[in-house]
């Protein structure tokens, strides 16, 4: 059986719904951020597999999965640094602890 | 033939331990998982005839956000909690949100007729993105510049400590 | 049936990599390394082990072979086990792609992948993890500290060194090193298109081949962990750094990734800037092996010269140094290209 477009969909969805389920699920900051890396992974794969099975002559799936390669980095950059910040003043990055806005 | 048993292998490399890192109490060990997880994602790039992509992939997703994930947990002491709860309290929430949006994507994706077409990809692929990226796609190229500058000076500010 | 063929062929090169690079590069490296250092300082090296001291490495192998395995009480097993197999791994897939000349009608290298040198830089930043993880796992302050030193040094040195590699491959037109290799052959006396001497382009293009060239090694240096860029592993300083836990055989693995790794960039460098195997006369093998050594000779030269450099002049250099020098480099590469 050859390896077909439906294959590379379904390992995307699966990633992408165990990423969702470690965003909705942790408690650590860090963490949440691994499971959106886990997901911008999916659509990754989502958008490679397209261009391959479905638009071969261009290659705008995989510019599009450069740039958000790219700009996950610039997220998870500036999402650490405020990871960082937050526990240099509360000494806590668990997200139900950080509670001083709440009414 | 061949091709599909290194497909099934490369997505268990990608999809277990993206299992473990949503799922375990050590964080650590997490951050840990995420490496295979990304050189899973790698491997499928490369059956995808990505060669570029993948290769970035391995130098910015394993090279560096995992490094940067690494630095961070181990400078705000979270693998050292093993006994501090990790998960919340909306667990089987999540789960039925998630695995139901997982089902659901799915089935849609596999039931959708996509047209297919039988075209080859640039030979090139280096030589290809390159100029896509300088003529087709430049003001995406452009934009994510100036994202990255501006990420770049927002979290040396943001993380920088007061003086 | 072909696909099983490609695994057996690929897992027979990766036995044949690593048994050329432990044997040779690990161990004759490690003797050299000795030996030059002694010369350079009025002394003689090993001389008792062996004739001339040849087997001084297989002795030492043999000691680190017998010393206890030891883990630390709190340690994490497991991290502590993977962290020298992640940096030998890497040190050792980084050769995949160096050519060594030709030999039997064909080019002798592992894969020539067409995204060979990205694949290299890729492999570099692998063994950041490893550094980051072995220095964590072994449950001591110094460990640890050396571990970000150590790991905040290399992914600094990335940067120069992807920007010095920049140079050859805009010059050449490709990213793989067998095509890197390609333009710089023939030429004055079998030498003059070698890319230091400016390539097949007129002599005005050393302008940046050469500080490309010095970027490159003084990257290379820092990415190994080499003195004059030592620090998170000097012994006065943090006591070792990241492997102050790790005992016999596990030590002699995080050293084989670092010596596979200096090897490895500094036959990356004899591909790049001074021709691969073309030279006139020899067979282009033995053209090879000899920049490889004389490149390493280097290496060694400079260790025993310069003094260590302090962490934060370490950080100076590449951020406000290297970096922009790069992007200069690169810019005027383009525009002389033109």
């Amino acid at each position: 059986m050859q390896v077909g477009l439906n294959h590379y969909l379904v390992v995307s969805a699966l990633l992408f719904g165990l990423g969702l389920y470690g965003i909705l699920t942790r408690r650590n900051a860090v963490a949440i951020l691994m499971g959106i890396e886990l997901m911008l992974n999916a659509t990754n794969i989502n958008l490679v597999a397209f261009n391959r099975y479905v638009a071969p002559g261009a290659l705008a799936g995989h510019v599009f999965a450069l740039v958000i390669i790219t700009l996950a980095a610039c997220e998870a950059a500036v999402g650490l640094a405020l990871v960082m910040a937050v526990f240099r003043n509360l000494e806590t990055v668990h997200v139900d602890e950080i509670t001083l806005m709440k009414w | 033939m061949g091709e599909l048993a290194v497909f099934i292998v490369l997505a268990v490399l990608t999809l277990v331990p993206a299992a473990v890192v949503v799922t375990t109490g050590n964080l650590v060990r997490a951050a840990m998982s995420l490496i295979p997880s990304f050189l899973g994602v790698t491997g499928l790039f490369v059956l995808l005839q990505a060669e570029f992509v993948a290769g970035i992939q391995i130098l910015i997703y394993a090279g560096a956000i995992a490094v940067l994930i690494l630095f961070v947990i181990m400078l705000t002491q979270g693998g050292t909690g093993l006994s501090i709860r990790q998960v919340n309290e909306q667990r089987l929430v999540g789960l039925l949100v998630a695995g139901g949006l997982a089902v659901a994507l799915g089935v849609m994706l596999v039931r959708t007729p996509w047209p297919r077409s039988a075209g080859t990809l640039p030979a090139s692929n280096v030589a290809a993105v390159g100029n896509a990226f300088l003529t087709d796609f430049i003001l995406a190229f452009e934009i994510s510049s100036l994202v990255l500058l501006a990420s770049l000076v927002g979290a040396l500010v943001i993380a920088r400590r007061e003086q | 049936m072909f696909w099983f063929l490609e695994i057996l062929k690929a897992t027979l090169a990766a036995i044949a990599v690593f048994t050329f690079l432990a044997v040779v590069g690990a161990m004759l490296g490690v003797y050299l390394e000795r030996k030059i250092s002694g010369w350079m300082q009025s002394r003689l090296g090993p001389k008792h082990v062996g004739p001339q001291g040849l087997l001084q490495t297989v002795a030492d192998t043999v000691k680190l072979l017998q010393k206890e395995n030891i883990i630390p009480a709190n340690a994490d097993a497991l991290t502590f086990n993977i962290a020298p197999l992640m940096a030998v791994v890497a040190g050792l897939l980084a050769w995949v792609i160096i050519p060594f000349g030709p030999a039997f009608g064909r080019i002798v290298v592992a894969r020539d992948i067409n995204i060979g040198l990205l694949f290299f830089i890729a492999m570099g930043s692998l063994i950041v993890i490893a550094v980051l993880l072995g220095g964590w796992s072994s449950n001591n302050k110094y460990s640890l500290l050396g571990g970000f030193r150590s790991a905040s040094q290399m992914i600094s040195y990335e940067i120069p060194l992807a920007l010095a590699v920049m140079v050859p491959i805009m010059m050449a037109g490709t990213l793989s090193t067998v095509g890197i290799v390609g333009i710089q052959q023939g030429g004055f006396l079998g030498v003059g298109n070698w890319l230091i001497f400016g390539g097949p382009f007129p002599w005005w293009m050393t302008i940046v081949t050469v500080p490309a060239f010095v970027m490159f090694l003084t990257a290379a240096m820092a990415e190994v962990n080499r003195v004059p860029f030592d620090l998170p592993e000097a012994e006065s300083e943090l006591v070792a750094g990241y492997f102050s836990e790790y005992t016999g055989m596990r030590f002699a693995l995080f050293q084989l990734g670092e010596y596979a790794e200096s090897f490895a960039m500094a036959g990356l460098a004899a591909v790049l800037f001074l021709g691969g195997w073309h030279g006139p006369g020899l067979p282009g093998i033995v053209w090879f092996v000899l920049k490889l050594f004389a490149l390493v000779f280097v290496l060694m030269w400079v260790r025993w010269t310069y003094p260590r450099l302090r962490l934060d002049q370490l950080l100076n250099l590449s951020w406000k140094g290297l970096v922009p020098l790069g992007f200069v480099l690169v810019l005027v590469t383009g525009w002389l290209l033109v």
